[in-house]
């Protein structure tokens, strides 16, 4: 497949009176490391949600690989079929507190993709020691640090291998020598199947490791 | 309108608390405080249609009469019947009167009078069923209804030798309604009663043949032995003198027994408290002990009843609680407010009430079994408080790993069954286990069902013997035996839960 993963089009949301996004337009080509730059408050998180299919949109169009969101809410059917090819890492790591490290990764590849209980924890052990978590499979979130929950939220979305990959805000948790171990990690994972769209402030990260970088203002791509 | 029905209410209720003491400033004679049972009705004790206030009936005559010998004036007391013994034994009034029998176990715990009218235990049935039942022994292996706490529920449980079921009322309708619709074959009961009710009910006959033969008597308190000797005077005086023959006939209920029975005491015999049992059977014996130990097996099989009735009960909240706070968190709109109704109607209203209504109201429609009544009524009920906890638990789940695992490519019904239901159970775990203490300790409710549970079988055996002191000891320590493992093990399960897996 050639052509950008990603196309997002005049993208409008308000919520009340206020506008978050008021005309978004951006493409991402296929297997770089993208940074998407901006103030708080500039509607970076916003978008990548609504790329994810969490955020409904007033007008516009997102479109990932053969997959087409337009404003209103997509079907059941199209949300399934987007979630094969978008994963998304929450700044706030979000992984499920009743199960250990290790259920967390599997858990996806066993009930959605109907991986065998075995071979996906084989490939989950894979994903955490490629991380450098592998030690904390039996842990429970609550008992991980920041950048270790990061990392297992990371090998969570890596587990059902989706050919875009999302991250909100990875660094801003982290110190500087931890900055730069994730920037080297994510050009590690960046290739040629798999592309890496990170919103973020942090200038170093994208000065040192973005392939692309994409700067929003007042709910607009600028550049 | 609405107005004005509740002000009326409310001035007959102030002049009926102010009657009494008006009656104090005119009367300076001391009262002849007495506890009768009200819902016992007419021909005993039945409040007055026109003044609630107000009761009539022969008791209220009987009590009038000793009073009036004893240079008082008397004052009624409203009391539940099964607790008149104990009203009278703690003060709260010098006399009991209401239909109360003479028994061995009340003559060893209370003051009891010389007997003032004599009546006979008899079998009332349908009248389809007339020729074939005509003894308590023709209805081996059927279901006989009575007052608990009786001569005839003791009678009955003796007659569980020859197969006959016990079952046990809270009042004296039920048992004969109950009979028309053929939840019970026979019901057991004073002749008094029996003749009041198969004149009411089309349906029921009264069998001729007496079952056993008792007597009314009134009881004063354990150390009031001079009250009631002098109670016993004024009684034998008007044995003499005919003014009980007419308060009898009065009420319609003079025959040639009483004339009998005056006629015995008058000679000076004693009369022995219950005489011609049928087929002799073996009745209450008087040592508390030895109750202790005849009541320890129903005891512990109403124990039973409590608890398998509190399991099931629970189990069906909590399914139906599921269902329901699913339908709350994710239903469309008119099934979020149909639930919500549900929920409102439950909590807002007593269970008493519900059970009454699903037992005995729904009777005509769909005749439950009590024991059936009983567990969709506690499971209803607590279906609706179980489902306020676990939606309160569904919405306490983080949004954001709901938000995740759709990310993640999970359906909504995989996030419910995968990362939600399961949170939320873990967060219900606790508030859910009190909920089951209480549901085992509400379950006594169900005894107004006949269902005999753990609280109405001690009730029973306490008015039996005459004392709670026994009977309260034996049931708390039944309750606290179920409900402490209970709260251990919920105790346990909360900390496997919440501690690290290693």
């Amino acid at each position: 497949m050639s052509g950008p993963i990603l196309e997002v089009r005049d993208l409008h949301l308000a919520r009340g009176v206020r506008r978050i996004l008021a005309g978004a337009s951006f493409s991402v080509a296929r297997g770089g490391l993208v940074a998407l730059m901006g103030p708080s408050g500039s509607g970076k998180t916003t978008v990548l949600r609504a790329i994810a299919g969490l955020e409904r949109f007033d007008a516009g169009s997102v479109v990932v690989e053969n997959v087409t969101l337009t404003a209103g809410g997509p079907s059941a059917a199209t949300l399934r079929e987007l979630r094969r090819h978008v994963g998304l890492v929450f700044q706030f790591h979000h992984l499920f507190d009743h199960l250990p490290v290790i259920q967390n990764v599997t858990l996806a590849p066993v009930h959605v993709r109907n991986m065998a209980v075995a071979a996906a924890e084989e490939r989950g052990r894979q994903l955490l020691a490629q991380l450098g978590v592998e030690h904390r499979a039996r842990a429970l979130p609550r008992e991980l640090s920041g950048g270790e929950a990061q990392r297992v939220a990371i090998a969570r979305a890596l587990a059902v291998d989706p050919p875009l990959l999302m991250m909100d805000e990875p660094t801003a948790s982290l110190d500087a020598g931890r900055r730069a171990e994730l920037g080297e990690l994510l050009r590690r994972l960046t290739g040629e199947r798999r592309t890496i769209l990170v919103s973020t402030h942090d200038e170093v990260l994208a000065r040192d490791w973005a392939t692309a970088v994409l700067r929003m203002q007042d709910g607009r791509v600028t550049t | 309108m609405r107005a004005f029905a509740l002000a009326a209410v409310v001035v007959v209720a102030s002049l009926g608390l102010l009657a009494p003491h008006a009656v104090r400033d005119r009367d300076v004679r001391p009262e002849l405080r007495w506890a009768g049972d009200p819902e016992g009705g007419a021909p005993y004790v039945e409040a007055d249609p026109n003044d609630p206030a107000k009761v009539v009936g022969f008791d209220v005559e009987v009590a009038d009469l000793i009073a009036r010998g004893l240079g008082r004036v008397p004052r009624f007391i409203s009391a539940p019947f099964a607790s008149i013994d104990q009203l009278v034994a703690r003060g709260d009034a010098e006399a009991g009167l209401s239909g109360i029998e003479d028994a061995p176990a009340r003559r060893a715990a209370m003051a009891v009078t010389i007997p003032y009218y004599e009546f006979r235990e008899v079998l009332a049935v349908r009248g389809a069923d007339a020729g074939r039942y005509r003894t308590l022994r023709d209805l081996a292996g059927h279901r006989v209804g009575t007052l608990g706490g009786t001569m005839a529920y003791e009678i009955l449980l003796g007659a569980g030798a020859y197969g006959v079921q016990a079952v046990s009322y809270d009042d004296d309708v039920h048992p004969y309604s109950d009979l028309l619709i053929g939840r019970v074959d026979g019901v057991l009961l004073d002749n008094v009663l029996a003749e009041r009710r198969a004149r009411g009910m089309a349906g029921i006959t009264v069998q001729p043949k007496t079952v056993a033969t008792g007597h009314y008597v009134a009881v004063f308190a354990p150390g009031n032995v001079a009250m009631r000797d002098s109670a016993n005077e004024m009684l034998r005086t008007a044995m003499r003198d005919g003014t009980l023959e007419r308060l009898f006939r009065k009420w319609n209920v003079w025959n040639g027994d009483q004339a009998a029975l005056y006629e015995r005491l008058l000679a000076g015999e004693s009369v022995a408290p219950i005489a011609d049992v049928e087929g002799g059977l073996a009745f209450a014996p008087t040592n508390r002990w030895e109750a202790t130990r005849r009541y320890m097996p129903s005891l512990l099989r109403a124990a039973g009843v409590t608890l398998v009735l509190s399991c099931l009960a629970m189990a069906g909240a909590i399914l139906l609680g599921v269902a329901i706070a699913s339908g709350r968190v994710y239903g469309i709109a008119p099934v979020r407010l149909a639930l919500t109704g549900y929920v409102e109607l439950m909590r807002g209203t007593p269970i008493l009430l519900q059970l009454f209504v699903i037992y005995f109201g729904l009777a005509a429609a769909i005749r439950l079994p009590a024991f059936v009544a009983a567990l969709v009524g506690l499971a209803l009920n607590y279906a609706a408080y179980e489902s306020e906890i676990y939606r309160g638990a569904l919405q306490a789940v983080p949004v954001g790993q709901l938000e995740a695992a759709r990310t993640l490519g999970f359906s909504e019904a995989q996030v419910l069954t995968l990362v939600r239901g399961p949170q939320a159970f873990r967060l219900a775990l606790a508030p859910m286990t009190n909920d089951f203490v209480a549901l085992l300790k509400d379950s006594s409710l169900v005894s107004v069902l006949t269902v005999i549970e753990l609280t109405r079988q001690t009730q029973i055996f306490a008015t039996n013997i005459g004392s709670w002191m026994v009977p309260g000891m034996l049931c708390a320590a039944l309750y606290l035996a179920m409900s402490l493992p209970l709260a251990a093990l919920a105790r346990n399960l909360e900390r496997r839960w919440s501690a690290p897996t290693r």
